[in-house]
């Protein structure tokens, strides 16, 4: 009897409960998080809207939507948008390429590591935007040396992730391999990369967001258009609802890149398992 | 046949693992090393895979002398080494990926069922359980059927229940095409129940102290007083080879038939 008692517990249980509970779960994980920012939005628009506050520094939400169509209207957003994501399409690329390519010579070849890991390291010491006026020298101040400076923080962390991958690959995986009698470029291929690839997809989450960091620094410095320059634009001529929707607009744009990686890569990494995946399930 | 001539090993960190140890395994013998721990059982092993090389004498197979893996001969590790991003039978695969790939489904597909895991064919092997792990890793080593299978403490991360199942069963499939099989093990049942040969080893260097003919016929009952006596004999010969005044007894004293039966 005390056996049988939970499993008929259990059995009255499970029909009717995971429709709705699962449903439940799969709505409410998203609506928890949207929950403060919302709650803030519509907090400080009726503050605003009773006459608590004038709301000039700190613009209410409909007036920065407002601020959005208006730029969307007149075609000036997509501009500004197009040469943000442009450069940061451009930098990314050449930043990921590069610490891929290097990050992955050094942890495969002890020589190339200890030729090349000390200068990188001491590269990567130097705050990434005292480049800038440097950059500005050798490059000239338009697109080149933007991408330049994007490209720099980009490759870092894609270099760091790449070797320490390359590095911490089990030794016992590799001696299956071997027993199996692989050639090198099968090594790298059916063993090296599968391995590899977690913490490379890790990598280039944190690349991108080095990127969107870096694009605002980049487009300080002398942009005519792009988002940064809606920034700068907004703070000389005292519109901090432009700078607020600008703002926003990467936040959007950043999620959205590194949602797509994720995205990208979700189909090759389903064999984890991890401890992220274990309570994503739950 | 696999000979082992004078193998011995010194690590470049002055580690004396293994020393002149010689012997002889028939194709489809089954050998079972023994030893205390540091007694070089592993580094053994790792020399006749080609995994490491011996510092000294020659590991030969039939005629080649073997210095790096090779085609005919396989291992088990002690944990099953599967590869996590491939499914259970891609794992299995592995080793076929010259054949074409019909031949190579037909292979794994057989595999699979033979070690009773058809239905699982498509599961990750972070999906399995120990014993199950382990039989996918035992259908690796053996779909490209080698002629000589290693196996290092291959069932000592399992319980006692599931050891024996699989014990059982690598006997079983030992006989779908008689691999000579070297196991090492420190378990002295698993020995007894599964080896023609107990190969006693003692420590510090590594060298062979008593071998030890098993004469049971298969399937070997584990609850006879014949099984009984000689795991008391391969216990005895263990302790002894601990013992540093106890000279080397002469391996080739086939110990088994001079007993009181």
């Amino acid at each position: 009897m005390s056996v049988e008692l939970p499993v008929t517990l259990e059995r009255a249980d499970t029909p009717a409960a995971p429709p709705s509970s699962a449903r439940l779960r799969r709505y409410a994980r998203p609506a928890l998080g949207l929950l403060l920012p919302v709650g803030l939005a519509l907090f400080w628009e009726a503050w605003v809207g009773l006459g608590y506050s004038n709301g000039r520094l700190v613009p209410p939400p409909t007036k920065i939507f407002a601020t959005v169509m208006e730029l969307a209207k007149s075609g000036e957003l997509s501009r500004h948008i197009t040469a943000t994501v442009t450069r940061v399409a451009a930098g990314f690329g050449l930043g990921v390429a590069a610490g891929t390519i290097l990050g992955a010579v050094s942890g495969y070849w002890g020589l190339a590591r200890q030729l090349l890991d000390p200068t990188v390291q001491a590269l990567r010491a130097i705050p990434s935007i005292a480049w800038v006026p440097l950059f500005i020298l050798w490059l000239g101040i338009f697109e080149t040396s933007k991408i330049a400076l994007i490209a720099v923080g980009v490759f870092f962390p894609v270099y760091l992730g790449v070797m320490g991958a390359i590095l911490a690959v089990d030794r016992k995986i590799v001696e299956v391999g071997r027993i199996f009698r692989l050639s090198g470029p099968a090594m790298i291929r059916r063993i090296l990369l599968p391995a590899v690839l977690p913490a490379y997809v890790v990598a280039l989450r944190v690349g991108l967001g080095l990127g969107w960091m870096f694009v605002v620094a980049a487009e300080f410095m002398g942009a005519s258009e792009g988002l940064g320059y809606l920034l700068i634009d907004g703070q000389q001529l005292g519109k901090p609802a432009q700078i607020v929707a600008a703002i926003v607009i990467f936040a959007i744009l950043g999620k959205t890149t590194d949602w797509l990686i994720e995205l990208a890569t979700a189909p090759l990494l389903r064999w984890q398992d991890a401890f992220g995946r274990q309570s994503g399930a739950a | 046949m696999l000979s082992l001539e004078k193998v011995g090993k010194t690590y470049p960190n002055g580690v004396h693992a293994l020393e002149r140890f010689s012997a002889e395994i028939k194709p489809g013998e089954i050998v079972a090393i023994i030893g205390g721990s540091g007694c070089g059982k592993s580094t053994l092993l790792r020399a006749i895979a080609g995994l490491d090389r011996a510092s000294t004498g020659t590991v030969r197979l039939d005629s080649a002398v073997i210095t790096a893996p090779h085609a005919k001969v396989g291992i088990i590790f002690q944990e099953p080494r599967l590869l996590p991003w491939l499914s259970v039978a891609d794992n299995i695969g592995f080793g076929l990926s010259d054949l074409p790939a019909d031949v190579r489904r037909e292979k794994v597909a057989q595999a699979l069922a033979r070690v009773g895991l058809a239905d699982k064919a498509k599961a990750w092997p972070r999906e399995l359980s120990g014993g199950q792990a382990q039989r996918v890793a035992i259908a690796r080593a053996l779909v490209p059927q080698p002629e000589v299978l290693l196996l290092d403490e291959p069932f000592s991360a399992l319980d006692a229940f599931t050891r024996r199942d699989l014990q059982d069963h690598l006997l079983d499939l030992w006989n779908d095409t008689r691999p000579t099989l070297i196991l090492v093990t420190h378990d002295v049942d698993e020995a007894v129940v599964l080896a023609d040969r107990v190969l006693v080893m003692r420590p510090r260097p590594g060298r062979l102290f008593e071998a030890i003919r098993i004469n049971l016929t298969r399937p070997r009952d584990r609850s006879s007083p014949l099984f009984e006596n000689f795991k008391r004999h391969v216990l005895t010969s263990l302790d002894r080879s601990l013992d540093r005044n106890v000279p080397d007894a002469d391996p080739k004293t086939v110990a088994g038939e001079a007993m009181w039966w």
